[in-house]
């Protein structure tokens, strides 16, 4: 059973007592961290059920599921994950609780996925200095990948930043006598793709002729469009979460803007962003992507992809298909699975952190053909590889090779 | 405050501070995470306290006070990392220039009667996470990515953990402005805070200054209010303009309301309250749909929305006044 077990001081207390007195007996063969037995991998979890970010709450809700498959087919190398997934409501100071919880109180080997760039923030250090991994966190910041000041955390998706090199990089060999303008959420997240850009541009950084921003709370962003427009610029860089982004694209359209467009991964959704702002004022628009679209047509015949259709009717029967949240849960998933398989009987936190860090062209579920899991103790970003693609029609068309960013 | 319920505080006071050295003995019981738990229903405890002096003896409505604890945390955290001004010295610091803001905001309050008042704060509380991530600020807030701090350190060499330090260390700024508050109800001013909430004409004509003591009141509470805050960004070692959304300034009110208006019991009983039901309302609703095996999937919120009615239609003057009530039914059935 996955279930999140709390039930006041008496519970708590009895539970701990018993592992106290379970894990020393083991520990001769086997080698397990608190978290791990001979029967059990305790992992923890914390994502937004609530509050303003709780559209998330789907990916916490396709984890839970896919551990629930995973110990219905007996589990990984015979034991049982206990998947503990509490409410943090996207709030920083929830979160530092709750893991202190996870950690201190439940034991749980790792913590998988927590999600938020504030949140994962406040529990960097700690997580650090207690020695307890937190991986794969669903997060584009670049500070994840930083194995030297912190060995215990790791990212999953292509950091924002290496996404603004890549387009940077793609306007200066495709645009003639590109003229930019830049639409940003001033927030720690539309910065990370800005200074990526930047970076990309180099020597060309000129060539942003405007630079406008908008905070996330803001009802539109019709001002700020029209002083791109007004700036005379003919390429239109889309920094914006799924809202913001589709209202963007509207109001260039309705204003008669018609620049070369980029816009980000975070929104390249095509059911809460192209429909929104209108297939025809979509045509053309430009983004990066890493993980198979579930509204793309190619994919239902490779195995990967019907794999998961499969899953997604057996495990979350009703839920909506075309949500990426479901394709980033199941693949995200899929690699922490990975990740335990290949700790064996040797359930450590130095082992999951050294297995984690032991990835070379590993083939994800879900993940575009050609793009492959890296790691190494000193590359701690799974994923560096985007292919582009162009919104044609109802859906993306991928064009051009899988690129990455060298470094970052 | 009678005798008998000195005697009471006295020894909830010293279990308190005993109950922490019995970790070597019942370490399960008694572990770090657990003080630290308690450290929090303690912060909570003296950031309701100072809504209830405002609104529960001041009869004056905030719907805002998360922006108080939010400047409190925020100027302690800017003190810390900026000046590397030691922790406990952030309180006194943060408590003055909450009492600032607070008083300040009280003069145009002052024209501002109940639900009008409510919405002003409302607004405040809306503002202030966004005016954190203002960009000239940014430097020195650091804007959304929030300032990480270190947890304070055990002073003196003394055999604790950081916890246990951390636990203490609330503990006795808790009981220092439990006493202040209780000293201050008691003496004239705080009789003219309430003869304000009760009767404001009466007041008035009485000879009391009522607009200095509606504003010097609102400026006591936001110190109080700030002081947990500074506490709370020592004990979470992180501050983040999202810790600090509207739901925080809806929670002391919840705390307000279900511990009592205007009791100082009810204050620490409102603390306990809502981090204990905030923690345990997901465990709650897991445990309907997975034990009981029913099939609601209720979502943590309703949870705790269906215990707030209930307390609510229960005892409608909070726990603590629910409990009084009880209290005086058994000892007159006697």
């Amino acid at each position: 059973m996955v279930r999140t077990n709390r039930r006041g001081f008496v519970g708590g207390a009895s539970a701990l007592a018993m592992m106290s007195v379970a894990a020393p007996a083991v520990r001769a063969q086997k080698k397990y961290s608190d978290g791990a037995s001979d029967t059990e991998i305790k992992v923890g979890h914390t994502g937004p059920y609530s509050g303003p970010a709780s559209s998330y709450g789907q990916i916490g809700k396709t984890l839970e599921a896919y551990w629930k498959g995973v110990n219905d087919a007996g589990g990984v190398n015979g034991r049982k994950i206990k998947f503990l997934t509490l409410d943090d409501g996207y709030n920083p100071a929830k979160i530092v609780e709750l893991t202190r919880q996870l950690v201190e109180q439940e034991k749980v080997l790792c913590l998988f996925n927590t999600l938020g760039t504030a949140n994962n923030t406040a529990i960097h250090k700690y997580m650090n200095q207690k020695k307890v991994p937190q991986l794969y966190v669903a997060t584009g910041a670049s500070k994840w990948g930083k194995p030297k000041e912190f060995p215990w955390t790791m990212g999953f998706q292509p950091d924002y930043h290496t996404e603004g090199v890549i387009y940077a990089k793609h306007i200066l060999a495709n645009v003639k006598d590109p003229k930019i303008g830049v639409l940003m959420q001033n927030d720690d997240y539309g910065k990370d793709y800005w200074d990526g850009f930047k970076e990309g541009l180099g020597k060309d950084s000129g060539k942003v002729v405007k630079h406008v921003t908008f905070e996330v709370t803001d009802p539109t962003v019709d001002s700020q469009v029209i002083q791109l427009k007004d700036s005379g610029a003919n390429v239109f860089f889309n920094i914006a979460t799924p809202k913001a982004a589709a209202q963007a694209i509207r109001k260039a359209a309705d204003i008669g803007w018609k620049p070369v467009q980029y816009l980000n991964n975070v929104s390249a959704s095509v059911g809460s962003v192209m429909k929104p702002a209108g297939l025809d004022n979509s045509q053309g628009i430009i983004t990066a992507q890493y993980l198979k679209d579930p509204t793309d047509k190619q994919w239902e015949n490779t195995d990967d992809f019907k794999a998961w259709v499969a899953w997604m009717d057996k495990w979350m029967p009703g839920s909506n298909k075309a949500d990426a949240n479901h394709v980033f849960g199941f693949a995200v998933a899929s690699l922490m699975h990975e990740t335990l398989k290949k700790c064996g009987d040797e359930l450590t936190r130095e082992n999951v952190m050294r297995q984690a860090a032991n990835f070379q062209k590993y083939k994800l579920p879900l993940l575009l053909p050609g793009i492959t899991i890296n790691t190494s103790p000193s590359d701690y970003y799974p994923i560096q590889s985007v292919q582009l693609a162009r919104f044609k029609g109802e859906t993306w068309d991928l064009f051009g090779d899988v690129m990455s960013a060298e470094g970052s | 405050m009678a005798s008998a319920s000195k005697k009471w505080v006295l020894g909830i006071v010293v279990l308190a501070f005993v109950v922490p050295l019995l970790q070597p003995v019942l370490p399960d019981v008694v572990s770090d995470y657990r003080l630290f738990l308690v450290s929090t229903m303690i912060i909570a405890s003296i950031a309701v306290l100072g809504l209830n002096l405002l609104t529960g003896f001041n009869g004056q409505f905030s719907l805002g006070h998360g922006a108080f604890y939010a400047v409190g945390a925020y100027t302690a955290a800017v003190l810390m990392d900026q000046l590397n001004v030691p922790y406990w010295a952030t309180i006194p610091a943060a408590a003055i220039v909450c009492f600032i803001v607070g008083y300040l905001f009280g003069l145009p309050a002052l024209k501002l009667e109940g639900h009008y008042l409510a919405l002003a704060t409302f607004a405040l509380a809306l503002a202030v996470p966004q005016i954190l991530k203002y960009k000239w600020l940014e430097g020195l807030t650091g804007g959304v990515q929030g300032i990480v701090l270190m947890k304070p350190e055990v002073p003196f060499g003394l055999p604790l953990t950081e916890d246990q330090w951390l636990y203490y260390f609330c503990l006795i700024v808790m009981v220092v402005l439990f006493w202040a508050a209780a000293n201050m109800l008691n003496s004239r001013s705080g009789r003219a805070m309430m003869a304000i909430r009760d009767q404001y004409m009466a007041a008035d004509t009485m000879g009391i200054d009522t607009a200095l003591y509606k504003t010097v009141t609102f400026g006591i509470s936001a110190a109080y209010t700030g002081i947990a805050g500074a506490l709370s960004a020592s004990a979470i070692a992180f501050v983040a303009p999202d810790s600090f959304n509207i739901f925080l300034s809806i929670k002391f009110l919840i705390g307000l309301v279900v511990g009592g208006i205007g009791s100082l019991t009810g204050s620490v009983i409102g603390g306990i309250f809502y981090v204990l039901v905030d923690n345990s309302a997901q465990a709650l609703s897991q445990f309907v749909k997975n034990d009981l095996g029913l099939p609601f999937d209720l979502s943590a919120y309703t949870v705790f929305g269906v215990l707030l009615i209930a307390i609510i239609y229960l005892m409608p003057m909070g726990i603590a006044g629910g409990v009084a009530m009880a209290w005086r039914k058994m000892r007159s059935a006697r």
